[in-house]
C-alpha cells in the first residue's frame, strides 16, 4: 500500500509528533509513504478570503500527486475537507478547472482526473482494516476511557467528504476500541473544536473548546482523542492557554490517535513524541497492560 | 600608477561602504522588536554578545556551522544539488583564483618561493579554476534565464552580479589568449630572460620554435620551418625559457583562444589589445570590489554572519537589542536566491492574487526597501507588503531552507505586527491564517492583539447601511439578481433560493448557541443571511458579524432539509464582502 503523505503547514512547524507517530504506526502496518516536497498549503486558510486562490493551492497538491500517480494520505482534517471540496469542484466545474490548469501548466502540472484523497483514519479503518491492526496491538490499554473528537471537516459536508455517517459515525470509535480503550459516548463529540476562530474571535473559540472539554470530562473521559492538526493544537496548546488564564485546573489531556495506537502496538513513547504535547499525556503509559 | 590609484580608490569605497553597512545594521529599526533601542545599546549588546558567545560552549556550534553551513553549504546541498554545485563552483573556484592569482604577490609567492604565473601548476590551475567559475556562471545563467523555476524572480541586482562575474572571467581569458599569441610580449620576455634581440640569428631560431610549438604569431616568421632551426630553437628554449615557463598549452582555455584569434593576432597586438583587456580585467575586479557592499555580493560577509548569529540566538533567550541588529543584518544577507520562494507554502497563489510580496524572496526585498528609505511607503505599496506578510501559513519552510540562515518567520511576524498597527484594515486577519497569531497572543500586547480584527470587521460592516440602522424599511422590490450573479459557484449560487426559512441551520449552529442574545452579537443569523442573499440585499448579507464568527463546522449545511449549501455560501459571501470593501479602500488610497 503506497500513499503520498500530505503533511501541510502546521504539522512540520508545530506538531511534529503527529508526523512521527503516524509514520511509526503506518510503517508498522506496512504502508509505504512517499514524500512530495513540492506540496504546498492545502488551501484551507485561504477559503475565507479568496476562493480561487484556495482552489488553486488545493489543485496544485492534487496535480502533484496525480503526476506521481499516488493517492494522497492526509493527517489533518481541515486539509482533508479542503482537498475533497476542491476535488469535487474541479470535477464539477470544467471552466474553473481549465482556468486553474492554465496556471498549473506553467510548471508542468495538470489536474486531470484527480487522485484518491484519504484521511489517516479512513486508511487505517478501510484500507488496512481492523483485523490487521488488531494483530499488531500487543499491549492493549486497560481501564482507559477515551472521548473521540470526530472533527467537522472530515464529517461534513458528508456528500463530499464521504468519511462516515455524519449523524452517527462509528469509524473513530471502532479504531479506538482496537487499542483496548473504551470509547465513551458524549453529546458534543461531533461539535466544532473552536480552532477556526482562534485569532479571529478567541473568546468564542475558547468557549467552544471549553464546552467540549467540560462535556467530555462529565461523560467520564480520561483523555480526548483526535486526529487533526488544528483540533489537536486547539485541545492541547489552546486548552492550556485557557487553563492559564482561568486557572481552573480542569484539564482533559488530548492525545493524537496514532500516539494512542502506537502505544498499544508497543512503540516507544519517544518515537511517538509523547512529551512534545503541551499538556502532559505521559500518564497514559500507565494504562497499558503488561 | 593608474592601477594603484584605482585599487586604492576601490578599496576605500569598499571599506567606507562596509562601515556604512555596519552602521545601518546597528541603526535600522525593523518592526515592533526594535523600537526605542538606541544605537549605543545595540553596539554594546552586540559586542558583549559576540564576546560571551565566543568564550562559551556555543563556540562549538559556531565551528560546526562554519564548516557545514558556510564552507560546505549544507542547506543548499540538501535542497537542490544543481544549485549547490553552481554555487560551490563559483565561490570555491573564485576564492582560489583570488588567493592564487589576484593576490599572488602576497599569498602564492609567500607560500611558494619559486612561484611564477607562467609555471605549472599555477599556469594550469589558473585556467582550471577559471573554467570552474565559468561553468558555474553558465549554470547560474541557465537556471535563471532558461530553466526558470516557477516564481523565481530575477531583479537587476541578480543580473548585475552575473554580468560583473562574466566580465571579470571573460576579460581574463581573452587577455590570457591574446598574451599567449602576442609577439610584442614574447619579444620583451626574450630580451629580459634570454638576452636576445630581434635580428639576431638565435632570436630567429627561438622564435621559430615558439611559433611552431607555442602559438606565437610572428610578423615575419611562418611555418613550416627547417628541422635544424627548430632544433636550435628548442635548445635555446630549454636553456632560457622552460625553467620558468611551462608549455602555454597548459593554459587549456587561453591557448585555444590564442589559436582562435591567430589570424587577427598581429593586428590586435599592434593595437595593444592586451593592455586594453588588462584594464578591463582589473577595473572590473575593482568595480566589483567597490560596489560589493552595495550589491548582493555583500552576502560573502553577511550570510556567514547571519548563519552564525542564528545558530546561537533565539527569540526567547536573546537580548532584544541583538535581535534587532540581527534582523537588520539579515536584510543584507539575502542573496535573492529564491530558495524560500521555491518552497513557500502559499507561493502558488501569487498567480491568482497579483501581489509579489506573497513570495518570501520578494517580500524581504520590499521590507529592505521600506526599512532603508526613511519615508513611509505609498499606501498602496504598504498594503501590498502587509498583505504579503499576512498571506503566510507560518509553516517555517522559508526559514528552514534559507542558505543564509535568515530567520524569515520571525521577520515576517515582527514586520506584520508593526504594519497591523496602521489605520487601514487588513482583511486576511479574518481567516484561519490568524491561527498562528492566536497561538502567539501572549507575546502581543492585548490592545494591539485585538485591534486588527476589530478594524477589519468594522471596515467591512461600515458601508452596510441597512445593518447599521436596524429600523430601515426594506423596500418591496423584485429580488436583486446582482448578488446571485456574482457568486462564483454555479452549483451553490442557486441553492439559497430554495431556503424557506425553517431556521434549521440557525438551530444547528454552535456559534448561535454560544450566545444568549445571538442577534445582538452576530447581526444576522444563518437563515436570515440565506434569505437576504436570496433577495439580493447586499448590506444584510455582507454586514453581519455572523460571517466572520462562522466556525465553518458545516452543521447548518449538513442539516438543511432543502439542500442549501449554507456554509459554502457563507464562505462565498465572505469573499465578496472583502472584495466589496477592498475596492473601496483601494480607490480611496489610489
Amino acid at each position: 500500500m503506497k500513499f503520498a503523505l500530505f503533511l501541510g503547514c502546521t504539522i512540520p512547524a508545530r506538531l511534529t509528533q503527529y508526523e512521527s507517530s503516524s509514520r511509526a504506526v503506518l510503517a508498522n502496518l506496512g504502508v509505504e509513504l512517499i514524500d512530495i516536497k513540492e506540496f504546498n498549503c492545502c488551501g484551507y486558510p485561504l477559503r475565507n478570503i479568496d476562493f480561487k486562490a484556495s482552489i488553486l493551492a488545493s489543485a496544485r497538491n492534487i496535480a502533484l500527486a496525480e503526476k506521481e500517480n499516488l493517492p494522497i494520505l492526509i493527517l489533518c482534517k481541515c486539509g482533508f475537507g479542503t482537498l475533497k471540496h476542491a476535488d469535487h469542484i474541479l470535477k464539477e466545474d470544467p471552466s474553473l478547472r481549465n482556468e486553474i490548469n492554465t496556471i498549473l501548466k506553467k510548471e508542468g502540472l495538470e489536474y486531470n482526473k484527480g487522485v484518491a484523497i484519504r484521511h489517516l483514519l479512513s486508511v487505517l479503518y478501510h484500507d488496512i482494516g481492523s483485523d490487521a491492526i488488531q494483530e499488531k496491538v500487543t499491549r492493549p490499554f486497560k481501564d482507559l476511557k477515551i472521548a473521540t473528537h470526530y472533527g467537522c471537516h472530515a464529517l461534513r459536508p458528508s456528500e463530499i467528504t464521504q468519511f462516515d455517517d455524519p449523524v452517527n459515525p462509528t469509524l473513530f470509535d471502532n479504531l479506538v476500541a482496537l487499542t483496548g480503550a473504551e470509547s465513551i459516548y458524549w453529546e458534543k463529540r461531533l461539535d466544532c473544536c473552536g480552532a477556526p476562530l482562534t485569532g479571529v474571535n478567541d473568546d468564542l473559540s475558547m468557549d467552544l473548546t471549553e464546552k467540549k472539554i467540560v462535556n467530555a470530562k462529565q461523560s467520564g473521559a480520561d483523555f480526548l482523542c483526535d486526529a487533526c492538526s488544528y483540533c489537536h493544537i486547539q485541545f492541547d496548546t489552546v486548552q492550556s492557554m485557557i487553563n492559564n488564564t482561568k486557572r481552573n485546573n480542569n484539564l482533559l489531556p488530548a492525545i493524537l490517535y496514532p500516539q494512542l495506537l502506537g502505544l498499544s502496538m508497543g512503540i516507544d513513547g519517544k518515537t511517538l513524541g509523547l512529551t512534545e504535547n503541551t499538556i502532559d499525556i505521559t500518564s497514559i503509559e500507565g494504562r497499558l497492560s503488561e | 600608477m593608474f592601477y594603484s590609484i584605482s585599487l586604492y580608490i576601490s578599496l576605500a569605497i569598499f571599506i567606507g561602504g562596509l562601515i556604512y553597512k555596519i552602521y545601518t545594521w546597528l541603526s535600522h529599526k525593523i518592526g515592533v522588536d526594535s523600537k526605542d533601542i538606541p544605537i549605543s545599546r545595540r553596539l554594546s549588546s552586540a559586542l558583549k554578545g559576540i564576546v560571551l558567545t565566543i568564550f562559551s560552549s556555543k563556540i562549538l556550534t559556531l565551528i560546526n556551522v562554519f564548516f557545514l553551513d558556510i564552507i560546505f553549504q549544507r542547506k543548499v546541498f540538501n535542497e537542490d544539488f544543481f544549485r549547490w554545485l553552481t554555487h560551490i563552483l563559483i565561490y570555491v573556484a573564485f576564492m582560489l583564483l583570488l588567493f592564487m592569482h589576484a593576490l599572488d604577490k602576497f599569498i602564492t609567492s609567500a607560500i611558494f618561493p619559486n612561484y611564477s604565473a607562467t609555471l605549472n601548476p599555477f599556469l594550469f590551475l589558473r585556467d582550471f579554476f577559471g573554467a570552474l567559475v565559468i561553468i558555474g556562471v553558465c549554470m547560474a545563467i541557465y537556471r535563471r534565464f532558461i530553466l526558470r523555476p516557477p516564481r523565481l524572480k530575477t531583479n537587476p541586482m541578480d543580473t548585475y552580479a552575473i554580468i560583473i562575474l562574466a566580465v571579470i572571467m571573460f576579460s581574463g581569458i581573452i587577455l590570457e589568449g591574446t598574451k599567449i599569441g602576442s609577439y610584442s610580449i614574447y619579444k620583451s620576455m626574450v630580451t629580459d630572460y634570454a638576452g636576445l634581440e630581434e635580428g639576431e640569428e638565435e632570436f630567429k631560431a627561438l622564435t621559430a620554435f615558439w611559433v611552431d610549438k607555442f602559438g606565437i604569431v610572428s610578423p615575419d616568421l611562418k611555418a613550416p620551418f627547417e628541422a635544424t632551426l627548430l632544433k636550435e630553437g628548442k635548445e635555446l628554449h630549454e636553456m632560457s625559457c622552460s625553467g620558468c615557463h611551462s608549455r602555454p598549452q597548459w593554459a587549456f582555455i587561453g591557448y585555444p583562444v590564442a589559436k582562435a584569434f591567430k589570424s587577427a593576432a598581429l593586428g590586435l597586438d599592434k593595437g595593444g589589445i592586451h593592455t586594453l583587456l588588462w584594464y578591463i580585467h582589473f577595473l572590473a575586479c575593482f568595480i566589483g570590489l567597490a560596489y560589493l557592499p552595495f550589491s548582493k555580493f555583500l552576502h560573502i560577509i553577511t550570510s556567514p554572519l547571519s548563519l552564525l548569529a542564528n545558530s546561537v540566538m533565539d527569540k526567547k533567550g536573546s537580548d532584544p537589542a541583538n535581535i534587532a541588529t540581527r534582523q537588520a543584518l539579515e536584510l543584507d544577507a539575502c542573496t535573492h536566491c529564491g530558495a524560500c520562494t521555491s518552497r513557500c507554502s502559499v507561493g502558488i497563489i501569487v498567480e491568482q492574487r497579483d501581489n509579489v510580496n506573497i513570495l518570501p524572496s520578494e517580500k524581504i526585498q520590499s521590507i529592505k526597501g521600506m526599512v532603508a528609505s526613511k519615508k513611509q511607503p505609498h499606501e498602496r505599496e504598504r498594503r501590498l507588503i502587509l498583505e504579503g506578510t499576512y498571506l503566510c501559513t507560518n509553516c517555517h519552510r522559508c526559514t528552514d531552507v534559507c542558505p543564509a540562515g535568515i530567520n524569515l518567520e520571525d521577520l515576517w511576524f515582527n514586520v506584520r505586527e508593526d504594519m497591523l498597527k496602521a489605520d487601514s484594515p487588513e482583511f486576511s486577519v479574518l481567516s484561519p491564517l490568524s491561527f498562528y497569531r492566536g497561538l502567539m497572543r501572549e507575546t502581543i500586547p492585548t490592545g494591539e492583539y485585538t485591534r486588527p480584527v476589530l478594524k477589519a470587521r468594522e471596515a467591512i460592516a461600515a458601508p452596510c447601511d441597512l445593518m447599521r440602522v436596524p429600523d430601515t424599511v426594506v423596500t418591496l422590490t423584485p429580488a436583486n439578481k446582482e448578488l446571485q450573479g456574482s457568486l462564483l459557484l454555479s452549483d451553490q449560487a442557486a441553492t439559497f433560493s430554495a431556503c424557506f426559512g425553517c431556521q434549521t441551520c440557525t438551530n444547528a449552529c454552535p456559534v448561535v448557541a454560544a450566545y444568549e442574545n445571538p442577534k445582538e452579537v452576530l447581526g444576522m443569523l444563518p437563515h436570515q443571511i440565506m434569505y437576504a442573499a436570496g433577495l439580493g440585499i447586499k448590506d444584510l448579507a455582507f454586514g453581519s458579524q455572523m460571517l466572520w464568527d462562522c466556525c465553518t463546522c458545516y452543521q447548518c449545511q449538513e442539516q438543511c432539509p432543502q439542500g442549501v449549501h449554507v456554509t459554502d455560501i457563507l464562505y462565498e459571501l465572505k469573499n465578496l464582502a472583502i472584495k466589496n470593501v477592498e475596492s473601496n479602500v483601494r480607490s480611496l488610497s489610489g
